[in-house]
């Protein structure tokens, strides 16, 4: 098995977040009634025509220039023929062999940790279609509509990746860079960033590419990971088999974690692709390019050099942290705000990482804000709180964030830091203990860690840990 | 003289000096419409009884001193393929015998914001795609000047009703010729527009590169009224041009004495009928006799431009009529068993032959390994055609060749030959191909007493010079006053 090397190409669907759709004026927001962000020219009314929404070319463009693509002054939408009830016009708006973004690379750390650039065959826009709503109760099929006409930029990359961790590197790098100029939301759960992905596999030291098959409409990083190694195992034993693979599109199947043939499709699409008429071509100069390109924000991985220099981040959290936007954003504000890049960088990394993992929460679903995140780690920084508590109050602000200080005060957490009040707990837990004060006088110093975990827990956290440490050392000592 | 018998600018006139009023105007087309309809057969949808209501409001406006602009209370009469919010517009076909827009066609917003009064939608070929209006699902309109003959198509029931004094003017569409064939045959005034120049919005798409919706009227005077108030940028269509207004009546009457006409050889060879060839040479004397100069010249890429126009128009059309899928609006046959039988059942009964004749044409040239051979290979010409008259335009202000070589033939002799049809677009289609501006207006009638159209071609954007030809010659040849349909049995 190990004789083989997986091939992936990548093709990338990101819903661009446009106000409107691209050639008409609804709305493109998520989640409404059926069928309400909807009007004539997107329900391919008869006479209607579409009119090209001058800001998905902004926002394709600068995708473009985020990865390195040339961009092309002169371009053009065309038609793509078929038939199915989700594409009102019977053709979906695209762009065929003038796209408007060619050759660009995305950088990934490829398996052996060295750099790596993916080449970009293209970026092209073109309109999502609808939705088919299978009707439990009437056994009918629904058409809404809603989605139909929502701007979307097409990714395609050249077969350069190698394994599906480089697959994921590579979509989590591209997911960033979108994310980081704010063309994308990129929720994945909705829709918004989807993938076909395309997979072959070939000898080790053979350059021609192996027949491919194709997984469309892939919309989960564990899923990419798992449909790609099972894919590529599965090639790989009809080979071993003396078999042939056969292009194909397959479906990837969740639950068995399998992919299935789609046979229902009789024969090969020809989808007679013809420039749009109704659509004057695109025509870019270079002053708009410019300004475009000056307008670009600073990059995930410029970020990533400037934490490792100014702030002297290691270089495993300055990736984590500048992967995503939003924690990036969070990271430098409320470390300026409360002067302790450190304590920030720790919180982030450890305990709001833990919480956005085991929540399954996006960066940009962080419901609090850098202030509050801020007023934390001061609390801490004061003495008001222990950083047990902050704990504690972390969790709350991911439940109902609001002032920390309003959190504590409400919960009665401030820190116990009275020394009768300290003593009146060392003395007692030391009095329920004498087998620990005999331990910790025999060398063991594990048992001091005992006694103020004990003196913690009757304290409910609100002591004081430092006090408590002194403190138990005194008693014992005196005794 | 009969209120029906007079043109738009003759109306104005009257209304304004208040000899009319936009209810007496209106009555008298509605009563000329239920006298005629039954021998011309040129309505879809008639509005009579709602036109009266309409002009009776702006009469009474008017008298209490609203000032609604000089053309409020003209009624008018539209082709069934220009969306008209709450009237259905059926494209003459039965996949949308019931179809009615929740939205007007920015063309009937115009007229609409003028208070011109809409009488009713006009018949036409199945989706524009015919060139002698019978195939409509619902009708054949008959040409008024013989009723055994076809008005022309695809717009024959606007040219038809304007002939037949049905209604004052008409709006038409044109892809190949289909207002200036049947403003030919129906012996009227026909324009078809520089494409870009009116805003396609609302108008049902046969073929978008080429579609192009233009005046048909009784006279030159009233092409340029109406072209004043359809034209123009709309932001609604990116493919209508950004520029200045025009008033396109400024220059009708000018002197066109010096004025060069080309006369391309190529349209009066082989072909061409000898009673319409000696017609259009008539038609030059009378030019010389205006000052004119004439020269012959050679436009031979013209002759590849039928073929070219078949496969980009019906390239166009198979992609724009996909949308007619029994899903959302329009025919959807009963009794489907799944998806495919839907779309299969649904056009399949819901389009008539020629519509799924050139459907299945134009699926045909865009399919992978024809695509080359036919699409691209007719965009090519398209762009020798287009070269070849800017070559034209150097020396000549406007080119003159027939509308058709034959005036009207009679109604089912060509109908069960495509081909022969489509030759009836051979003096026409170039005009399209080039996106040029094009107008017919009758020169003579032959012996049967039908009449016989000329067509003058100008440059892009050229409406005015076109119009101020073509205004010069109806001056001195007076057809209106010799000639007028006779309704023949």
């Amino acid at each position: 098995m190990s004789d083989y090397e997986t091939v992936i190409g990548l093709e990338v669907h990101a819903e661009l977040s446009t106000k409107t759709k691209i050639f008409c004026s609804c709305p493109t927001s998520f989640g409404a009634e059926p069928n309400t962000h909807t009007c004539p020219i997107c329900m391919a009314m008869p006479g209607t025509l579409p009119v090209l929404n001058e800001k998905v070319v902004e926002y394709a463009v600068k995708a473009g220039l985020a990865t390195n693509c040339e961009i092309s002054k002169n371009s053009k939408n065309d038609r793509k023929n078929y038939f199915y009830p989700d594409l009102p016009k019977s053709y979906q708006i695209s762009q065929f062999d003038k796209p408007l973004c060619e050759h660009g690379y995305v950088e990934i750390d490829a398996d052996d940790g060295t750099k790596k650039q993916i080449r970009l065959l293209r970026i092209h826009i073109e309109e999502d279609a609808g939705k088919l709503n299978h009707d439990e109760f009437g056994g009918g099929s629904l058409v809404d509509l809603n989605r139909a006409g929502v701007p979307l930029i097409e990714i395609v990359s050249e077969p350069d990746l190698r394994s599906s961790q480089e697959a994921e590197q590579y979509l989590k790098k591209l997911k960033s860079i979108l994310e980081y100029i704010e063309v994308s939301d990129c929720k994945m759960q909705e829709g918004s960033l989807r993938a076909d992905v395309n997979v072959s596999v070939r000898k080790k030291g053979e350059t021609k590419f192996g027949t491919r098959t194709e997984m469309k409409n892939m919309n989960s990083f564990r899923s990419i990971v798992r449909a790609i190694e099972y894919e590529a195992n599965r090639q790989i034993d009809v080979l071993e088999d003396g078999g042939k693979i056969e292009q194909e599109t397959l479906r990837w199947d969740e639950v068995s974690g399998k992919t299935f043939s789609m046979r229902d499709k009789e024969d090969a699409q020809d989808y007679r692709y013809f420039p749009d008429p109704d659509l004057v071509a695109i025509r870019l100069s270079d002053e708009y390019i410019e300004n475009i390109k000056k307008q670009l924000p600073e990059l995930p991985e410029t970020r990533k050099q400037r934490y490792l220099e100014e702030y002297h981040l290691t270089e495993k959290d300055a990736n984590i942290i500048s992967s995503s936007k939003y924690l990036a954003d969070l990271f430098e504000k409320a470390s300026e705000i409360c002067n302790n890049p450190k304590a920030v960088n720790n919180w982030i990394i450890s305990d709001i990482s833990k919480i956005l993992n085991e929540t399954e929460m996006e960066p940009i679903e962080i419901p609090f804000d850098c202030n509050q995140l801020a007023k934390l780690v001061i609390l801490i920084d004061k003495g008001t709180i222990s950083s047990s508590i902050a704990k504690k109050v972390l969790v709350e602000l991911f439940e109902n964030p609001r002032d920390p200080e309003e959190i504590i005060k409400e919960k009665g957490w401030i820190q116990i830091s009275d020394e009768g009040a300290i003593k009146e707990v060392v003395l007692k837990v030391l009095s329920e203990n004498p087998q620990s004060i005999a331990d910790y006088k025999a060398g063991k110093d594990k048992a001091l860690g005992f006694l103020v975990g004990q003196a913690m827990k009757q304290t409910k956290g609100q002591a004081n840990p430092q006090m408590l440490n002194k403190m138990f050392i005194e008693e014992i000592n005196k005794n | 003289m009969e209120i029906t018998e007079l043109t738009v600018h003759e109306l104005i006139d009257k209304l304004q000096n208040k000899e009319l009023t936009a209810t007496q105007i209106t009555q008298s087309y509605v009563g000329r419409m239920k006298e005629k309809e039954g021998d011309v057969k040129a309505f879809v949808t008639t509005l009579g009884d709602h036109a009266i209501e309409q002009a009776k409001s702006i009469d009474q406006k008017r008298e209490n001193g609203e000032n609604l602009g000089k053309y409020a209370g003209i009624p008018i009469g539209i082709k069934d393929n220009m969306c008209t919010k709450g009237i259905k517009t059926t494209c003459s076909s039965h996949m949308l015998e019931n179809f009615v827009a929740p939205y007007d066609a920015t063309v009937v917003e115009k007229l609409e914001k003028e208070n011109i009064i809409n009488l009713g939608k006009l018949n036409m070929d199945e989706f524009a795609m015919g060139s002698s209006t019978e195939h409509s699902y619902f009708k054949k309109t008959a040409n008024p000047w013989n009723l055994n003959k076809v008005p022309g198509g695809s717009s024959g029931g606007s040219a038809a009703a304007v002939s037949a004094n049905m209604v004052p003017w008409a709006l038409g569409s044109d892809t190949g010729g289909s207002i200036r064939l049947p403003a030919s045959f129906c012996g009227v005034v026909g324009l078809k527009p520089t494409y870009g120049l009116v805003s396609r919005y609302g108008l049902v798409a046969f073929a978008s590169s080429l579609d192009q919706i233009g005046p048909i009227t009784k006279d030159v005077e009233d092409a340029a009224i109406l072209l004043n108030l359809i034209a123009g940028h709309d932001e609604k269509d990116t493919t209508s041009v950004v520029q200045e207004k025009k008033d396109y009546t400024a220059n009708l009457k000018k002197d066109i004495k010096g004025k060069k006409i080309g006369v391309p050889k190529e349209f009066f060879g082989e072909g061409i009928n000898q009673e319409v060839k000696e017609s259009l040479e008539k038609a030059i004397e009378t030019y010389k006799e205006l000052g004119a100069e004439i020269e012959e010249f050679s436009l031979d890429v013209a002759q590849y431009a039928l073929a070219t126009y078949y496969i980009i128009a019906c390239a166009e059309a198979s992609s724009n009529l996909g949308r007619f899928d029994g899903i959302r609006y329009g025919y959807r046959a009963k009794e489907c068993g799944n998806l495919k039988e839907i779309y299969k059942k649904s056009r399949s009964e819901g389009f008539g032959a020629e519509v799924k004749r050139r459907i299945i044409l134009g699926t045909y040239v865009l399919s992978s390994g024809y695509y080359d051979a036919y699409y691209k290979k007719a965009q090519q010409v398209r762009t020798l055609v287009m070269k070849e008259f800017e070559k034209g335009f150097q020396k000549y202000d406007v080119i003159l060749i027939p509308t058709s070589p034959t005036v009207a033939f009679d109604i089912g002799s060509k109908s069960s030959n495509p081909l022969e049809m489509y030759l009836a677009d051979i003096c026409t289609v170039s005009v399209n191909i080039a996106g040029l501006p094009g107008i017919s207006i009758p020169c003579g009638v032959n012996k049967e007493g039908m009449p016989i159209g000329m067509q003058l071609i100008g440059n892009k954007f050229e409406e005015e010079k076109l119009l101020n030809m073509a205004y010069a010659f109806e001056q001195a040849t007076k057809f209106r006053e010799n000639y007028q349909p006779q309704f023949i049995k």
